[in-house]
């Protein structure tokens, strides 16, 4: 099967039924072929974590599987942390602690940090260092993000 | 850059990706598992795969049991399980130390256990972790199935004892007797960056003294391997400074280690025995 696979894969809980090569990274087919262009591409290569996105609730680097590997699975996407016009926590964190410069990796970071905290808010300093570690920023605004983040989830930890 | 075009096969059981295995191997398959040494290789289009056997939807490669004192990892048991212990005593305490040290913690929840035993990068925290405990390999192929211990299994950079038909289906782990010691002690330049080097110890003390010491380093030379002239160094002796700066010094003698454009020999060589005198230390801590 080198020729094109159909699948289905479900973004933010939408179906979208789309014929693939199987060479068709995860990321590419989001974007290209589902149309949700919120995920952003970066180095290809698993090393920046701006394709994260949430595979079963897990983050995932979206570059490093193939579009035909997530069929039936459950994928999130930046495009799906909001609820209608009410931000997530983390999105709302983001504009408040200046989370954000360029923007470009602002997508990774959110699905990685929300992958995470959704289930775990309590967690340590260290652990979500270790955890914001994962994704780089080339503006270098590192500590506006870890703020937000650390402000995020104090926030769903409340709730 | 995008990956080349390949053939795709999502076998579901064993039998079939052996089977499928066995028909693509001479065609340069590879198995996918996790993806994450894989899929980045294929993007720098360093391999050019014409068929990818992807062992994602076989179930019984996801089993992680104990059986007969080991602990059995199915080729598609991902690094993040480990991050809490999976079973009682060091072994499971070991494992969840370690593991934090593979990449970041996106690629833990996709990439293997067994996928990073197959790819035997040199700076590999598990093929450190199979050496060091003398993990037993489980090859499968439509040939049959062998056992193949983790002395034998490492051959070098990226080269394995496996046949290109044979699928790793689990490694198992002896567990460690409930008062083993451990230590693990890893350096690298950035969090979640490749080894420059890392060692793993584990002992038990007895009468004050150390016994049965297995030190092994990792990310030195072309594969992890016991230091036998650092683990005589140090049994029967007292688990003090001494003892630990012998062994160390044992280990920077008995290595030879690689080099690359920005790490010398001689560097590595002395990490690999600061590497080893902290591993022993925090055994003991």
């Amino acid at each position: 099967m080198t020729e094109k696979c159909e699948i289905t894969l479900t973004i933010n809980g939408c179906a979208h039924t789309i014929r693939v090569d199987p060479r068709r990274t995860l990321v590419d087919a989001i974007r290209d072929d589902c149309g949700q262009t919120g995920t952003h591409i970066g180095c290809e290569h698993g090393v920046c974590g701006a394709c994260t996105v949430l595979l079963d609730g897990e983050p995932v680097r979206s570059c490093l599987m193939f579009a035909v590997q997530a069929e039936d699975r459950q994928i999130r996407t930046v495009e799906g942390l909001a609820n209608g016009d009410e931000l997530h926590p983390l999105q709302q964190a983001f504009i408040d602690h200046h989370g954000l410069q360029c923007g470009f990796c602002t997508p990774g970071f959110l699905m990685l940090a929300a992958g995470v905290l959704e289930r775990d808010p309590n967690i340590s300093d260290d652990d979500l260092l270790d955890l914001l570690a994962s994704n780089l920023c080339r503006c270098t605004g590192y500590q506006n993000i870890i703020k937000a983040v650390r402000a995020a989830a104090t926030q769903m930890g409340a709730r | 850059m995008k990956p080349a075009p390949f053939r795709y096969h999502a076998p579901k059981s064993i039998e079939e990706a052996v089977k499928t295995l066995g028909e693509v191997a001479s065609e340069d398959g590879r198995v996918l598992a996790g993806g994450q040494s894989l899929v980045p290789i294929m993007a720098f289009r360093l391999a050019r795969p014409a068929h990818l056997v992807d062992i994602n939807g076989v179930e019984a490669l996801r089993r992680l049991a104990v059986e007969d004192d080991r602990l059995c990892i199915g080729a598609c048991v991902r690094h993040a399980v480990f991050h809490k212990p999976v079973v009682d005593g060091p072994l499971g305490n070991l494992l969840s130390t370690v593991v934090r040290h593979i990449g970041h913690y996106p690629i833990r929840t996709r990439g293997t256990f067994c996928g990073s035993i197959a790819h035997a990068d040199p700076a590999s925290e598990w093929c450190l972790l199979a050496t060091a405990l003398g993990a037993e390999m489980v090859a499968q192929s439509t040939r049959g199935t062998r056992t193949i211990p983790a002395r034998d299994f490492f051959r070098g950079i990226m080269t394995t004892a496996l046949d290109e038909d044979e699928l790793l289906t689990q490694v198992r782990l002896p567990l460690l007797p409930a008062d083993a010691r451990f230590g693990f002690y890893e350096f690298s330049r950035r969090a979640g960056d490749f080894a420059l080097g890392m060692a793993l110890v584990t002992f038990l003390v007895h009468d004050g003294n150390v016994s049965d010491p297995r030190i092994a380093v990792g990310g030195i030379e072309a594969q992890p391997r016991r230091i036998a002239q650092a683990e005589q160094a140090i049994a029967g002796r007292a688990p003090d400074r001494a003892a630990f700066a012998a062994a160390a010094e044992a280990v920077t003698k008995a290595v030879d280690p690689l080099e690359d454009a920005i790490t010398s020999a001689e560097y590595r060589r002395d990490l690999a025995g600061t590497v080893t005198r902290r591993a022993l230390e925090r055994a003991m801590a």
